[in-house]
């Protein structure tokens, strides 16, 4: 991070979050008016080479949470459609596309790229999505290729690809930042990296405790953090401090769920960002706790060592890219850690790679589980695809068969 | 020589019953039947192995048993696969090859497997960073594991000069369907748009030199032919244009079909597979890199449009029909790219939305679009 902080012991791990926040579009912005390149980057791009070459950069994901949740994502899907585009698109690439013709936003402005630099392990959409971006603005692309993967696990031929394109990947920034790669910082960057997926996962941990210390809705708060900076040293302040406040809470048998955690659940998918307080809200009032989730887990990327081959090898997992029994057994083995009694999944209308599978992977991760599920449908961030009556009637139906299973013991 | 009349009766014949050209291969050869999926498969190993490659681009069907595996904003195409594989319809394929081009598609090879354990399901991945040599490596190991799976199917090993061999018939299948659309655009008296269709269709359904011989036969017949270029000529752009009905009423409104930018159809023959330099497995995996204009490959430079505009000039089109297959969303996203260089041209552009059907106002948009060309 470009400015460190000194925490102090009162200090939360919210507000410094925040802080983290606000720095982290303020050196955006800075090194824009200092005339340095600022980059787009995917969330799940391999940001540690961008990071170790010292460029800036910023998270169109990211910024289309923040304008989603403060209701301003219309205004710009209605351009982006204006312009020819599907209403059937993923919204986040609607929204990014209509905010890169305003470059402002009331609810969060971030500077328009020089360069972008896109990895589909998340999706495919942003391929299209960044190819157009870069023939708009005119400026170069930098793609990373994580192909899917039937097989259960990765094998080296794909390992092989992704190093290879990240070679590549390095020589196209090294002409962006006008600079040679150091590798030392790089195997730093990288190290800093592995340390705040451990810890982010530490802090996770103690979600697994009943009642859970943190009402999972705040999970979607601090991703922003592992997914914005990952290879940031400050990152991991934030996510020990998170890991002691859940410690704490955990030893007091305390929760920051407000009301009784009378059950708990594993959310699959993306936050419903326009809806996100009335979602939070519907669970409350159920007694609900979201004590488990799929998406957080996602960026938690972690390296066998600290060389091109290792980030290969720890992007090449990437979950979005791998194969039905694994998603059925990481989420059975999930809610048996988590102990939840219950599913719940956002068909994303947003999210074709995580919804053409889900009905599938739903009853077989219940059929393992033994547990029950529900799926509502909902958007990332058009408030177009999702209803609060259906939500409801949905959080009922499931909490009727968990209080069932649970009068059966 | 076959009147070219009768040449046209097998082709509409043959693309009107896949099953049964199926069948009766099996029944002929005693051979087995792979089924690829949309939109591009190394058919050339199927091929390779003594097997009969069959394209797999839905149908008219109603969806009921693919809804317990996937929500309605599914393609249509890869709706009716699906539908197909559950309900019996694809029974006497022996295994199908999925190829993992879009999200929709990753998805629906695992929905397939376990939906239709029956059917053998093969399922790889194309780089998308495709121009650098490490692209091509990947997809000559992903072809590698293709190659492994078709043994198991076949009960054969493939040999290197078998897909040399094959490559060099499939290769003479895309330059006579290259001829074919050339001659057929000068000549839209005889070959209307469901006819062109179902030539090129045939394809998918018919060993690759019986296939070849055809389409050679009719240019032939038609080259002997005045020079007749009726109707007001249109481009189809899109993944397909395979509704009989939309494809009539383009002719019934004076419309002619004198070049696509179709995935099913032009896209699968622009590009010959390298005869020469490395080895076959290579060269075949060397394809995907020479390969140019599609909305499922990536091309930061956006060169499909370009494409559009060079076929419009080479065609003497005047008119573009963009075939858009609902919820598709690699080519909704060149949409509004490819919208804004024909507007640049002032060429008018008519947008079809179709999900196996075109849509219901479809007749009198044509017609429209008819009278402004």
């Amino acid at each position: 991070m470009k400015g460190e902080y000194t925490l102090n012991e009162d200090k939360k791990s919210s507000d410094v979050l925040g802080m983290l926040q606000i720095e982290h579009y303020q050196n955006a912005f800075e090194k824009k008016m200092d005339g340095k390149p600022v980059g787009w980057l995917t969330s799940l791009f391999p940001q540690e080479i961008v990071e170790a070459l010292d460029l800036d950069y910023v998270y169109p994901e990211n910024h289309c949470c923040a304008v989603a949740a403060r209701k301003e994502s219309p205004k710009f899907i209605d351009i982006a459609e204006g312009e020819g585009y599907s209403v059937d698109l993923c919204a986040y690439a609607r929204l990014n596309l209509g905010y890169t013709e305003e470059g402002y936003a009331e609810s969060l402005t971030i500077p328009l790229p020089d360069f972008i630099c896109c990895c589909n392990n998340i999706c495919n959409e942003v391929i299209k999505w960044y190819e157009n971006l870069s023939k708009k603005l005119g400026i170069p692309m930098i793609m990373i290729d994580i192909p899917y993967n039937d097989m259960y696990y990765p094998d080296q031929a794909r390992v092989d690809y992704i190093r290879d394109q990240l070679e590549y990947a390095i020589g196209q920034l090294e002409k962006v930042a006008g600079r040679k790669m150091d590798y030392d910082r790089l195997r730093e960057v990288m190290r800093i990296s592995n340390e705040n997926s451990k810890a982010w996962s530490e802090a996770m941990s103690y979600l697994k405790n009943k009642p859970s210390p943190m009402n999972g809705f705040n999970l979607f708060n601090y991703m922003a953090l592992i997914v914005c900076a990952r290879g940031k040293a400050s990152s991991k302040e934030v996510f020990d401090l998170l890991a002691e406040e859940h410690k704490q809470l955990s030893i007091e048998g305390k929760t920051k769920f407000k009301g009784e955690e009378e059950y708990r659940v594993m959310w699959d998918g993306i936050a419903v960002w326009p809806f996100l307080g009335f979602t939070a809200k519907t669970l409350i009032k159920n007694g609900i706790n979201m004590n488990a989730s799929t998406y957080p887990d996602a960026f938690a990327i972690q390296y066998d060592n600290l060389t091109l081959e290792g980030m290969a090898k720890g992007y090449a997992g990437s979950a979005n890219t791998r194969c039905i029994e694994y998603h059925i057994d990481g989420r059975s083995g999930l809610m048996q850690k988590m102990k939840c009694d219950g599913a719940l999944y956002h068909m994303n209308r947003s999210c074709k790679v995580w919804d053409m599978m889900q009905y599938t992977i739903a009853k077989g991760t219940s059929e393992k589980t033994g547990k029950p599920y529900a799926i509502f449908d909902g958007d990332q961030a058009d408030p177009r695809g999702f209803s609060e009556a259906q939500f409801s009637t949905r959080i009922d139906g499931l909490k009727e068969v968990m209080a069932e299973n649970k009068k059966e013991g | 020589m076959r009147h070219y009349q009768e040449i046209i009766d097998s082709f509409m014949d043959i693309a009107g019953n896949p099953l049964r050209q199926v069948k009766d291969f099996k029944e002929h050869t005693g051979g087995k039947a792979v089924g690829c999926f949309p939109e591009y498969v190394p058919a050339e190993l199927v091929y390779a192995a003594g097997m009969f490659p069959v394209g797999l681009w839905g149908g008219d069907t109603g969806i009921s048993r693919a809804k317990e595996y996937i929500p309605a904003f599914c393609c249509y195409v890869l709706q009716a696969d699906l539908e197909f594989g559950l309900n019996g319809t694809y029974k006497d394929l022996d295994a199908v090859i999925v190829p993992s081009l879009c999200d929709t598609l990753k998805c629906l090879g695992q929905d397939f497997k376990v939906g239709v354990p029956e059917i053998r399901m093969i399922q790889f991945a194309y780089p998308q960073m495709r121009k650098i040599e490490a692209g091509v490596k990947f997809l000559e190991s992903e072809y590698g594991r293709v190659r492994a799976a078709l043994e198991e199917v076949s009960g054969t090993k493939i040999t290197e000069k078998a897909i040399s061999d094959a490559i060099i018939v499939f290769n003479g299948n895309r330059k006579a369907l290259r001829r074919f659309v050339d001659v057929a655009s000068e000549h839209t008296d005889i070959i209307t748009p469901v006819i062109r269709h179902a030539v090129i269709k045939s394809g998918y359904f018919m060993e690759k030199p019986k296939h070849t011989a055809m389409v050679d036969e009719l240019s032939d017949a038609l080259s002997a032919l005045p020079v007749n270029k009726k109707g007001k000529r249109v481009l189809l752009t899109g993944i397909m244009a395979d509704d009989e009905s939309m494809l009539r009423t383009i002719s019934d409104y004076g419309l002619s079909v004198a070049a696509d930018d179709l995935a099913q159809e032009t896209r699968q023959f622009r590009f010959d597979v390298p005869t020469k330099g490395g080895g076959a497995m290579y060269r075949l995996a060397k394809w995907w890199q020479i390969f140019e204009g599609c909305s499922l490959a990536y091309d930061p430079e956006k060169k499909r449009k370009d494409m559009i505009l060079a076929d419009i000039e080479k065609y003497d089109v005047k008119g573009v029909i963009i075939c858009m297959m609902k919820f598709c969303d690699p080519e909704e996203y060149d949409y509004p790219l490819i919208k804004d260089a024909l507007e640049s041209k002032g060429i008018p552009a008519l947008y079809m939305e179709t999900d196996g059907r075109a849509e219901a106002q479809a007749q009198t948009r044509i017609q429209a679009f008819s009278e402004i060309l």
